[in-house]
């Protein structure tokens, strides 16, 4: 299934300056498997001991993933991922 | 150097004091490229607690979309710390993900007073920078809200 991935500015660094990149796949980890073919190094800003790091948020149609199954979302043909950095913080 | 418009400031404060003790949290932005902070939206704290703060997903979704389609990023992000100073804790140095943006800080642990500071933080180094409050961004030689200074 084709995708369209949306790149947030602090991981460009991986898709020489791209905001928005292609990607196939069925299931949201195989879209960041293949993306990590063609953009070494995303793999690792998005997914630690193999579930989705806590500081990232990734939609799939809008959905936030959280919801969807995690890295075991569903990704249909033509659907949009969006990848956001949380933001979050606090006093310690 | 973070050059702030007055109103927006008082905003980013107002916004801190009202939702004094939960921390209160937002963004304003601006035209890509522009290092100009221009419009301020407040954000809901999803944890509403008065030691952490975190945008709801869906709510940033919405909003990164429509700074996206205007041509806006966020120049600004701003929280509060209701009783510690106005720095950057070691949760706020991790999560900080938006290179360009100013993280501005406001403490309200003293009920008759503030304190507003900005930071930038990249990779994890936080460096404090100086605060320019400005009546207007007219005349103040970085361009005009919407024209550019006499030349």
């Amino acid at each position: 299934m084709a995708v369209n991935v949306s790149i947030p500015t602090i991981l460009r660094t991986h898709t020489g300056g791209e905001k928005s990149v292609e990607a196939a796949g069925t299931t949201l980890a195989e879209i960041i498997d293949d993306l990590e073919t063609r953009h070494g190094g995303l793999k690792a800003r998005l997914v630690k001991d193999g579930s989705l790091h806590r500081f990232v948020n990734v939609y799939v149609n809008d959905e936030d993933v959280r919801f969807a199954g995690g890295l075991d979302a569903e990704v249909t043909d033509g659907a949009t991922v969006t990848i956001l950095p949380a933001v979050a913080g606090g006093m310690r | 150097m973070l050059q702030i418009r007055r109103d927006l400031a008082e905003a980013i404060v107002a916004h801190a004091r009202r939702d004094h003790p939960d921390e209160a949290c937002g963004v304003i932005a601006g035209p890509e490229g522009s290092d100009r902070p221009l419009r301020m939206i407040e954000m809901a704290n999803a944890e509403r607690s008065p030691t952490f703060y975190r945008f709801d997903s869906l709510e940033q979704l919405k909003v990164w979309r429509e700074m996206d389609a205007a041509g806006e990023e966020p120049v600004v992000i701003y929280h509060s710390h209701t009783a510690t100073e106005a720095y950057p804790s070691r949760t706020d140095i991790s999560y900080a993900s938006e290179p360009n943006a100013h993280y501005v800080l406001v403490s309200t642990r003293h009920p008759g007073e503030h304190e507003l500071r900005s930071y930038r933080i990249v990779d994890g180094v936080v460096t404090e920078e100086p605060v320019e409050v400005v009546e207007s961004y007219l005349f103040s030689h970085t361009g005009a809200d919407d024209v550019p200074d006499c030349r």
